[in-house]
């Protein structure tokens, strides 16, 4: 398990530098990157599927990088960027090209398939954090405003 | 009147520079928009698709259209795009001091030395492996194999402006190598190793923020990054293909 942490880090930030983002936050790159993949394996372990288990991972991703960006006042695609990275299905990728060279087209169609579902998990997490995001500060804010208009 | 045409440029710029360097379609009009309210536009359009940007102002009865012929991941610039923008928002500075410091960003080149992004990668590709339920015998040749395809992607980049070319021949190199490796007894697992080293060139941002186009409704931008994408992930595929083929 800390050999998953510390890996999953370390990827993470590598890819910060891969992408070029300011070295400050290098450091939270590799923490929202670890974070994520950490749930992402550990429900992988207790066999939930792998697409539901990619969803939850980045919509976790997102979160957390939605706190970073507030924080360190960055664009949030710094944070997010690097923590779906260990969540891209590289592997499931490579399997399908792997059958189809090996003309074995049903099973790089089953690969494929799987990973084009794990891509759009991964969006679909994305998305949903920023809606539930959005929700939240519009909530918050009328809140404020109720607060300010009607002095108690 | 005249000040308005710096302000389109101004926009246009900044739109230019975080669109070339990686930026999500609606965040490049949502920082264009807001620019030009804190300028005093009342009301202005952008059109933002991966290739190009379009920019119109009613009041001044003009349109401009800027051209991206290249793009790539660049999140410093964005970052400090986006800094220029909170600083115009919040009226901290003029047209014209704007304009200068995006000027200079867009010049600026502070990426990190070649060697620390072939090492990062190189290091990201062992760490994949590991993550990938991969053996600590294949760390090395994994590393190997992913500093070598990266350095690879960087070089032929630099000869041909081809995206497609540099990240084919990036894989087909990863591919020989892992081959060789496992060939001669260094490796164990080739799969595993390829799967590590090839991390470091997967389209993940692309596919992602492609999908995320399409669901906020830019049709236009989200099909043709997914179609970069579908092109670099075949790019990538076709080089190990050659490879394995063999």
């Amino acid at each position: 398990m800390i050999e998953q942490w510390v890996t999953a880090f370390i990827a993470s930030a590598a890819f910060g530098i891969i992408f070029n983002v300011p070295s400050r936050t290098l450091w939270q790159c590799g923490i929202v990157g670890a974070i994520g993949w950490i749930f992402y394996f550990t429900l992988v372990q207790y066999e939930f599927d792998q697409v539901f288990a990619t969803f939850f991972a980045s919509v976790i991703v997102a979160f957390i990088s939605h706190i970073f960006a507030k924080m360190y006042k960055t664009p949030m695609i710094i944070y997010s960027v690097a923590g779906i990275i260990p969540l891209v299905p590289g592997g499931l990728a490579y399997n399908a090209m792997r059958h189809i060279v090996l003309h074995d087209y049903t099973k790089a169609i089953e690969f494929a398939s799987v990973a084009f579902m794990i891509s759009g998990a991964i969006a679909m997490g994305l998305v949903f954090s920023e809606v539930l995001n959005q929700v939240f500060v519009k909530k918050e804010r009328s809140m404020r405003h109720t607060k300010m208009g009607n002095p108690s | 009147m005249q000040n308005s045409k710096l302000i389109m440029e101004v926009c246009l710029l900044a739109g230019k520079i975080m669109l070339k360097n990686g930026a999500e379609t609606y965040r490049v009009e949502d920082t264009m928009m807001r620019m030009a309210k804190a300028f005093g536009v009342a009301h202005c359009e952008s059109f933002v698709t991966p290739t190009g940007i379009i920019f119109s102002i009613p009041e001044l009865e003009q349109t401009k259209l800027v051209r991206i012929p290249e793009r790539t991941t660049d999140l410093h610039k964005v970052v400090v795009v986006n800094e220029i923008s909170r600083k115009i928002s919040s009226g901290h500075i003029s047209v014209e001091e704007a304009f200068k410091q995006l000027k200079v960003a867009d010049e600026r080149n502070d990426h990190y030395p070649t060697w620390i992004q072939v090492t990062a990668a190189s290091l990201s590709s062992g760490c994949f492996l590991i993550m990938f339920q991969g053996l600590w015998v294949d760390f090395l040749p994994a590393m190997l194999a992913g500093g070598l395809g990266f350095l690879t992607l960087l070089w032929i980049h630099s000869l041909i402006k081809i995206k497609f070319f540099a990240e084919f021949f990036a894989s087909f190199v990863i591919g020989i190598v892992a081959y060789s490796l496992v060939y001669f007894h260094f490796g164990t697992d080739l799969d595993k190793i390829i799967i590590g080293s090839v991390m470091p060139l997967v389209p993940g941002l692309l596919i992602t923020n492609a999908v995320r186009d399409l669901m906020a409704g830019h049709l236009v931008a989200g099909l043709s990054k997914g179609a970069e994408a579908c092109l670099t992930a075949f790019a990538i595929g076709a080089g190990i293909a050659v490879v394995l083929s063999i």
